[in-house]
């Protein structure tokens, strides 16, 4: 019994659903856009190939903010900084990778550093032409900016809106520091042009289903060790710190351990989102740092369902599909209005998001006592 | 050149008495030297310059500014030289009247490099020492001091004795200086009474003067140019610093101005309103609508413009602030987070409407008569509108200072943040005083909507500006207190201000922005934080 429990725990049936949901999307799409003839009606575009990539990347994001916020009460308004230092590393990489069939054919230096003569390759960006050293560093870099910043932050008790505002300075200074040129990453223009990943061409379809495959990986991955930290003894401290932080310090936890650790892991599923994310949309550049950004992440948290991580991938989709469906067309002027109202809606009306109002609902329809899902309740946050 | 004088000289003598008029003419050094402009070569060219400038001819500022414009065309054929006005005439260079017929084949433009352009600007600048217009006097003397060229002296000297106009004067005598000083041919003396005149003239320009000077120097001229130059630094780095003080007061002013709202908002009523940015955005439209109106229905109006819209942004804002509280924020007290989120779809919705409504590119908002240009004062130099907006603000701090403390209202609004239950149980309506707390806060970033549209493009994105620094500014104060705020946002803008010069100005905030990131990991509720029970409500 002792050893199915955990599973048991681990997979419920919601976090089934979930990832056999996944696996399905992992296998069809592929099929369907190299198998199925382009004539035929089930076809699908590489475009949306592409697109449905992007939104995975968005996914993983979301579930590293819900597990912070969800589980720890944690807001933070900065993690699309650590998203687009993943994305950077990531981007240094596919830098190297085009050696000389840059326009300048500089077979060391990446074109924008020729064109702004640069003598030689900084030293921070040696050892980016290995793939196993950028990944390293896609984990890494954004771990260790979380590990230092959530150090100071939680040692000094740094909580609520504090913490939220200076998350967003965080993001904010970086994105001004990308933007210069002397900087070493492109400035204004970022990285592009890619070329290979891992030697193969990174517009090739057969290149871009096996990155959206890699990404439902990544996506399943980082919803299993979330599953596997929420239900354990260590997510239930969260889950009280973020309910009563004192308390549970006089209880004689060290909140801010707690705390460290789990902001530094999801800045580096943020760092994997965002380095999956690059080869996929092929640029990065340092309107990711951009604030906006990182509260619209948190809003695909909030619309899904917060404390939930399915809601959370939910909530990603969903959002960013009708972003996408409604910047597109004729409504382009009134996406705004849309999300601003669903801002303001999710706040006011449903504060539990999709997931979280069902689980509610159906908590409440059979009458059972227990709570399934740690249902994050609306007076927690602090 | 010559060779061609003196055959003209003897076809004047073969041809006699009749012809000699003519001949005269052609002796005048002006139109002698008017034939070195058609020889094609720059330093035929240079020496025309100087004998234009030494002849005296009316014509010859004319002549020479034309030259610098490339203006001034010559054909090498006939001999000849014109002016090209500036809508295309020509002008026969040596009467000055316009040239009829055909224009020559070979017509050519007088080719002038930067050697020369620097000759011609000397030159002019010297012609026009004698003018009566007191401000082209003095622009010539400064013309003189850059050039330094030593064939001005007779002029400057002719000047100088006539000169009545201290400034003028003390010009001329620094341009004077400068001359001495770099003319080989100077006594030691001379040049160290002129180091003396530079070094009260004490600018940059001095400075590169002494500083440009040779080496080769008589020992005791070369002490007293080092001495100069330590001098003039030295002043120069303290003017610098009130230079850099100011502008960090005006950035302060400007921060204060946004943030202030902020910290009634934030601070009395814990509420994080994202949309803060938008209320100042909403203040400055309104400048631009009651510009706008005033240029179509009285523009004698213009002028009074600010003082209309101040209040107009005050109510516009301030109303806008109540429905936001009453609609939206009152539903969401005691969950900042949410709060936080709402107000931030709030302001994406507030600055579509404003696109919407108005388009979104910049709006044009003039400044009144009395908010442009500036002022020296000493070494630096103050633009009116800047001056203006730190008055501004220190009224705007001083009134609400004066009504937390003063009126009932104010009363009302220290109670409930020290105590919420309480000021409810003594009957103070607690749900009223939010609305209108939160009406002042928005109230405030319209009118600093009015200033900042004084200085900033008027966008839609505006306020998205600010946001960042506004909170950044009421977090190092400390929430719920005034003065934090104003020691917070002067600090921040002097801080930022003397980092620009040796960080820039992007890696100056990035500094400022570290910087605060580490002070609230030492001090997480700011420099003047609320102490005992209401920190942890």
């Amino acid at each position: 019994m002792t050893g199915a429990f955990p599973l048991i725990r681990l997979l419920d049936k919601g976090a089934v659903v979930f990832l056999v949901l996944l696996g399905a999307f992992a296998i069809a799409i592929p099929v369907l856009n190299l198998l199925v003839p382009s004539s035929s009606a089930l076809h699908v575009s590489t475009y949306l190939v592409a697109l449905f990539g992007k939104y995975l990347c968005y996914a993983l994001l979301a579930l590293s903010i819900d597990l912070i916020w969800g589980y720890a009460g944690i807001l933070s308004l900065g993690h699309g900084a650590f998203f687009a230092l993943g994305g950077y590393a990531m981007g240094m990489y596919l830098m190297r990778q085009i050696g000389t069939r840059g326009v300048y054919a500089n077979p060391i230096l990446p074109d924008f550093m020729v064109f702004l003569n640069w003598p030689e390759l900084p030293v921070y960006w040696y050892g980016f032409d290995y793939f196993a050293y950028a990944a390293l560093m896609v984990l890494l870099v954004p771990g260790a900016l979380a590990f230092v910043f959530g150090w100071f932050a939680f040692r000094s008790r740094v909580t609520g809106v504090y913490l939220s505002i200076i998350t967003q300075a965080l993001t904010y200074a970086l994105l001004l520091g990308f933007f210069r040129n002397n900087f070493g990453f492109g400035g204004n223009n970022g990285l592009t042009d890619f070329k290979d990943i891992l030697g193969f061409n990174v517009q090739a379809e057969t290149t871009r289903n096996a990155l959206l495959v890699t990404s439902c990986i990544a996506l399943a991955f980082g919803f299993l060790i979330c599953r596997a930290i929420v239900t354990s003894k260590f997510g239930k401290v969260l889950v009280a710190i973020r309910d009563a932080e004192s308390r549970t310090r006089f209880l004689g936890y060290r909140v801010e351990a707690y705390k460290l650790f789990v902001f530094t892991l999801s800045a580096c599923m943020a760092g994997v989102a965002g380095a999956l994310y690059v080869p996929q949309v092929g640029i990065i550049n340092p309107s990711e740092f951009a604030p906006g950004n990182s509260i619209e992440a948190v809003i695909w948290v909030a619309v899904g369902g917060r404390g939930t991580l399915t809601g959370a991938v939910l909530g990603a989709f969903v959002v960013n599909y009708a972003k996408t469906y409604f910047t597109s067309g004729i409504l382009a002027p009134y996406w705004l209005f849309m999300l601003g109202g669903l801002f303001i809606g999710t706040t006011l009306l449903m504060p539990r998001g999709i997931i979280g109002t069902y689980n509610h609902w159906r908590a409440n329809r059979s009458e059972k006592k227990v709570a399934a899902a740690p249902v994050a309740s609306p007076s927690a946050a602090e | 050149m010559r060779s061609f004088h003196d055959r003209m000289v003897a076809l004047v003598c073969a041809l006699g008495f009749v012809l000699a008029a003519a001949a005269m003419a052609h002796a005048d050094p002006y139109e002698d030297a008017l034939a070195g402009f058609t020889e094609g070569s720059l330093s035929d060219t240079g020496d025309a310059i100087n004998k234009i400038a030494a002849s005296g001819n009316p014509l010859a500022a004319q002549l020479l500014q034309a030259a610098e414009d490339a203006r001034l065309m010559f054909s090498a054929a006939q001999k000849k030289v014109f002016i090209k006005t500036q809508d295309d005439k020509l002008l026969d260079a040596a009467t000055g009247k316009e040239f009829t017929g055909p224009p020559p084949d070979d017509i050519d433009t007088v080719i002038v490099n930067n050697r020369l352009r620097g000759i011609i600007d000397a030159v002019i600048g010297s012609l026009t020492l004698m003018s009566p217009n007191t401000s082209q006097r003095f622009d010539a003397a400064q013309a003189v001091f850059k050039s330094r060229q030593a064939s001005a002296l007779p002029a400057l000297d002719k000047a100088l004795a006539a000169e009545r106009d201290p400034r003028v004067k003390k010009a001329m005598n620094e341009a004077r200086a400068a001359i001495v000083l770099t003319d080989e041919t100077s006594g030691a003396a001379d040049k160290i009474a002129a180091i003396t005149v530079i070094r009260d003239r004490g600018d940059q320009d001095s400075l590169g003067l002494l500083d440009g000077l040779p080496a080769n120097l008589p020992p005791n001229v070369h002490a007293a140019v080092r001495a100069a130059s330590a001098k003039i630094q030295s002043t120069l780095a303290i003017w610098n610093s009130v230079q850099n003080a100011w502008y960090g007061l005006s950035l302060g002013s400007v921060l204060l101005l946004a943030a202030i709202g902020l910290a009634i908002t934030f601070g009395v009523m814990g509420v994080i309103n994202m949309a803060h940015g938008e209320m100042v955005m909403l203040g400055a439209y309104t400048t631009f609508v009651v510009q706008d109106l005033i240029r179509t229905y009285n523009p004698a109006l213009f002028d009074y413009s600010l003082v209309i819209a101040v209040p107009l942004a005050f109510l516009v804002a301030g109303g806008a602030g109540v429905v936001i509280e009453r609609t939206i924020i009152r539903f969401l007290y005691g969950r900042p987070l949410e709060t936080l989120l709402a107000t931030w779809g709030l302001s994406l919705i507030l600055q579509q409407v404003v696109r919407t409504i108005f388009g979104p590119t910049n709006k044009d908002v003039g400044n009144p008569s009395w908010m442009s240009g500036a002022f020296d004062l000493g070494g630096i130099t103050i633009t009116y509108n800047r001056m203006w907006i730190i008055v501004f603000t220190m009224v705007v701090f001083v009134t609400l200072l004066a009504m937390l403390r003063f009126t009932r209202l104010g009363l009302e609004m220290r109670a409930v943040t020290q105590n919420r239950a309480m000021a409810a149980a003594m009957g103070i309506r607690t749900a009223r005083i939010d609305a209108l707390t939160f009406g002042l806060g928005s109230g405030i970033a319209g009118m600093a909507g009015v200033a900042l549209s004084q200085i900033d493009n008027v966008s839609p994105n505006l306020g998205q500006g600010y946001i960042i620094d506004s909170f950044m500014v009421v977090v190092f104060g400390g929430v719920g207190n005034l003065w934090g705020t104003l020691v917070g946002a002067f600090t921040l803008g002097i801080a930022n201000k003397f980092l620009e010069p040796y960080a820039g100005a992007v890696l100056g905030k990035i500094a400022i922005l570290i910087f605060i990131i580490l002070f609230i990991q030492k001090r997480p509720r700011g420099m003047f934080a609320l102490k005992g029970r209401a920190v942890e409500a």
